[in-house]
């Protein structure tokens, strides 16, 4: 029990120092997990408004697949990834394991199923009400999916907001693309893995509190900047 | 009431409609030559919503044609509205609903601005022109709909028991909006259940039950004195199944 | 009112993704030059890498990446062409490294030692035995919870033949009291402390394990107990990639008397964790 006020004393410690290690983690941790979200986005939101909304042969096996992909275990992406980006692999020659690109690809990659089912979610719910003021007002299929994604979102948001719930959290894939090299691919859920295979359980317990922190800081951020939006998506 | 209405007149002949093998529309034939206000009249599960949205071109017809004009059905929904039973409003401001349809038509920002404004005054909406949609009253929204039909200034609007779910204030409300949207020329053909309400708007009804068209009257000759007998007892307010 | 707003909206994700991907692309390129080292655990874990590397930046301006895992993860990556230099230290498997054209030689860097950690009770009775072929021997026999690392890493390489020297490979009716924990030293140092169980660990990551609970170190001193680390250069002609010069000078340096020194100068909690052995051969 130690542990917990011990954990709490060194989380209050790392912040009110602004330890510049620490921040060079916390700062990490977000640019690989935003701009695999954001990247994971751009195309996860199309693509499932586009499975909603456009019946094709095999629709629902890639249903299926889209919802099963969201278990993906992230130490087998990160092996995935891995090995495609290892010097012998196939993409080997583009020199990106252990960078923070690859990182950003292995996240990229377990949030992509998560975006994509949500939205492809949301959008055929939506679509079942509007349908058919949609076709009696004659929109076309672009102008039908901007206006579904448009509208569905605050959902969407909280489906981006669940994709990067689950990229900051990931450990599994950041630790085997990464390598969890100091100043280089260290995020803050590699270093939880290393404090605690060092046996300093404070530490890393009181980094798991931050990073808490920062999430609930994140969302808070995101749901006040859409807050206006939100207001009329009722 | 004749007119030269270019939409008309409207030529349904023989159309059935199957849905799941289960007919809803059978074999259906009449022809609709004045403007005004048409109602379908009939009990529910009559199919007279079925047979307004296959008239707008919502969904396939299973047999039959029907023309507006010189057009096949397929081609003219762009110079028609349609208000549904439940309205259907964008999670959005009442102005950014209206918005949105005139978008779609291509309408530039500066006549869009114009035409917002004007069609939520036309409603009695200026005030609430800044509300999410969907907050508004079952009446707000109703009107919504109507005045965003009228935002696209069509030949032909169809509603759908627009007032189904209202009470008698929202009701009047939106009666009146109908009513002057058949005032300004246009053709307006509505289905409804509610016979005092036809009594109160039609220019013509149409009587269906189980999917089949049993009179077409001109609206005081109707309400007289059908010459249909099932017809007789519904407006007698008998409950006809 | 909504166009201007998606628009804005989708050209601040495009930047955004295109930014982040850009800056990532140019920092990961090299800035001055960067090798990648892969080493084990131990060496990372009790900050001597911490300590070395950025004397080693400062004397050279090569930047050492290091990739720590255990030494068998650490040679399959190197056999991968995934990193330059090796740091490891199982003999026999860097050995076959090198003679299966992996690594261009085997250089010996330092040493340190294994122990035999294990709880304060002692069920077993091994404590202050310095023959550990005995102490393990009595662990085995009283049957007392032990915890492999079983990971296929340098340590666990030299428990089983520690355990070979008994003539006993732990089997199915072992389970009982040896269990494997498949993770890393201070996850396997972690595991012991909770179920008051024995371990073979290294001296450095012990000393500088933090969650000792109630482990003491209980078997220390055989010869058999030594842990010599070497260091390879992953073989260029095999991978043109490699960074060989530069990884030669990071080479050079760790076995120059500059380096050999600062190793043996390296202090956690007032004790020496590294022993050097490149300078005197006969040391060893």
């Amino acid at each position: 029990m130690n542990e917990f006020s011990n954990a709490f004393r060194t989380a209050a410690h790392l912040l009110v120092e602004m330890d510049p290690g620490l921040l060079e983690v916390v700062l990490l941790s977000l640019r690989v997990s935003l701009s695999a979200v954001i990247l994971a986005a751009v195309f996860a939101l199309p693509l499932g408004a586009f499975v909603a909304l456009t019946p094709f042969p095999g629709r629902r096996g890639v249903v299926i697949l889209m919802n099963a992909m969201m278990s993906l275990p992230p130490v087998v992406v990160g092996l995935v990834i891995y090995l495609l980006l290892s010097r012998t692999g196939p993409l080997g020659t583009t020199g990106l394991l252990f960078t923070p690109t690859a990182m950003i690809i292995a996240q990229c990659v377990l949030v992509f199923p998560i975006i994509a089912a949500l939205t492809r979610q949301t959008v055929f719910d939506l679509h079942e009400e509007y349908d058919e003021y949609l076709r009696s007002v004659g929109a076309g299929t672009r102008q039908k999916i901007a206006t579904l994604l448009w509208d569905g979102r605050a959902r969407l948001l909280t489906a981006i907001l669940a994709g990067f719930g689950r990229a900051i959290a990931e450990v599994g894939a950041v630790i085997i693309v990464g390598g969890n090299i100091l100043h280089s691919t260290r995020v803050m859920t590699t270093t939880i893995a290393l404090e605690t295979s060092k046996g300093d359980l404070g530490m890393a317990l009181g980094l798991g509190i931050i990073l808490v922190l920062i999430a609930v800081a994140v969302n808070t951020a995101v749901v006040t900047i859409g807050g206006g939006a939100n207001q009329r998506t009722v | 009431m004749q007119s030269q209405h270019h939409m008309l007149p409207l030529v349904v002949n023989g159309v059935s409609y199957v849905a799941n093998g289960k007919a809803i529309i059978e074999d259906v034939s009449f022809t609709i030559h004045d403007a005004g206000l048409t109602i379908l009249l009939g009990p529910n599960g009559a199919g007279k919503s079925s047979l307004l949205k296959l008239c707008h071109g919502l969904w396939p017809l299973s047999s039959g044609s029907i023309r507006w004009g010189d057009a096949d059905v397929q081609d003219v929904k762009q110079k028609q509205a349609m208000v549904f039973q439940r309205p259907v409003l964008l999670r959005r401001s009442a102005a950014e609903n209206v918005d949105h349809v005139l978008k779609l038509r291509g309408a530039s920002s500066a006549e869009r601005a114009r035409v917002i404004e004007e069609s939520l005054q036309w409603a009695g909406l200026a005030n609430i022109a800044d509300m999410p949609a969907r907050k508004l009253s079952g009446g707000e929204q109703q009107s919504l709909t109507i005045a965003r039909a009228w935002a696209l200034n069509p030949e032909v609007l169809l509603l759908d028991e627009p007032t189904a779910n209202l009470d008698p204030a929202a009701t009047r409300r939106v009666e009146d909006l109908i009513r002057s949207f058949a005032e300004a020329g246009k053709k307006v053909i509505m289905a409804t259940h509610n016979i005092a309400q036809a009594r109160r708007l039609a220019d013509e009804v149409l009587f269906l039950n189980h999917g089949r068209l049993l009179e077409q009257a001109p609206a005081e000759q109707f309400m007289s004195g059908p010459s249909d007998p099932l017809a007789g007892r519904f407006i007698a307010g008998e409950l006809v199944e | 009112m909504e166009k201007p707003r998606k628009k804005l909206l989708a050209g601040a994700m495009v930047l955004a993704s295109l930014a982040a991907l850009g800056s990532y692309t140019l920092l990961s390129s090299p800035k001055g030059t960067n090798i990648t080292l892969a080493s084990t655990t131990s060496t990372e874990n009790s900050g001597l890498l911490g300590y070395l590397l950025p004397i080693f930046k400062g004397d050279s301006g090569i930047g050492v990446r290091v990739v720590a895992v255990g030494t068998g993860q650490a040679m399959r990556m190197a056999m991968k062409g995934d990193a330059d230099v090796v740091l490891v230290h199982h003999r026999p498997s860097e050995e076959l490294f090198v003679e299966e054209g992996y690594g261009v030689e085997r250089i010996s860097v330092m040493h340190n030692d294994f122990i035999i950690v294990g709880p304060a009770s002692d069920p077993a009775g091994i404590k202050g035995v310095t023959d550990v072929a005995a102490a393990l021997g009595r662990i085995r026999s009283s049957r007392a919870a032990f915890v492999s690392r079983g990971d296929d890493s340098g340590t666990h390489k030299r428990e089983l033949s520690l355990w070979a020297t008994l003539g006993f490979q732990p089997g199915d009716d072992d389970r009982d009291w040896y269990r494997e924990s498949g993770s890393g030293q201070g996850a396997t140092l972690n595991v012991a402390s909770e179920m008051d169980a024995y371990c073979l660990s290294d001296r450095a990551s012990w000393v500088t394990f933090g969650n000792k609970r109630g482990l003491e170190l209980l078997v220390e001193g055989d010869p058999l107990l030594l842990n010599p680390y070497s260091v390879i250069l992953v073989n260029p002609q095999k991978y043109p990639h490699i960074k060989a010069p530069e990884g030669q000078q990071f080479i050079d340096w760790l076995v120059s008397e500059r380096g050999q020194q600062l190793i043996a100068a390296f202090r956690v909690e007032g004790q020496q964790l590294f022993f050097p052995d490149a300078l005197d051969p006969t040391e060893e």
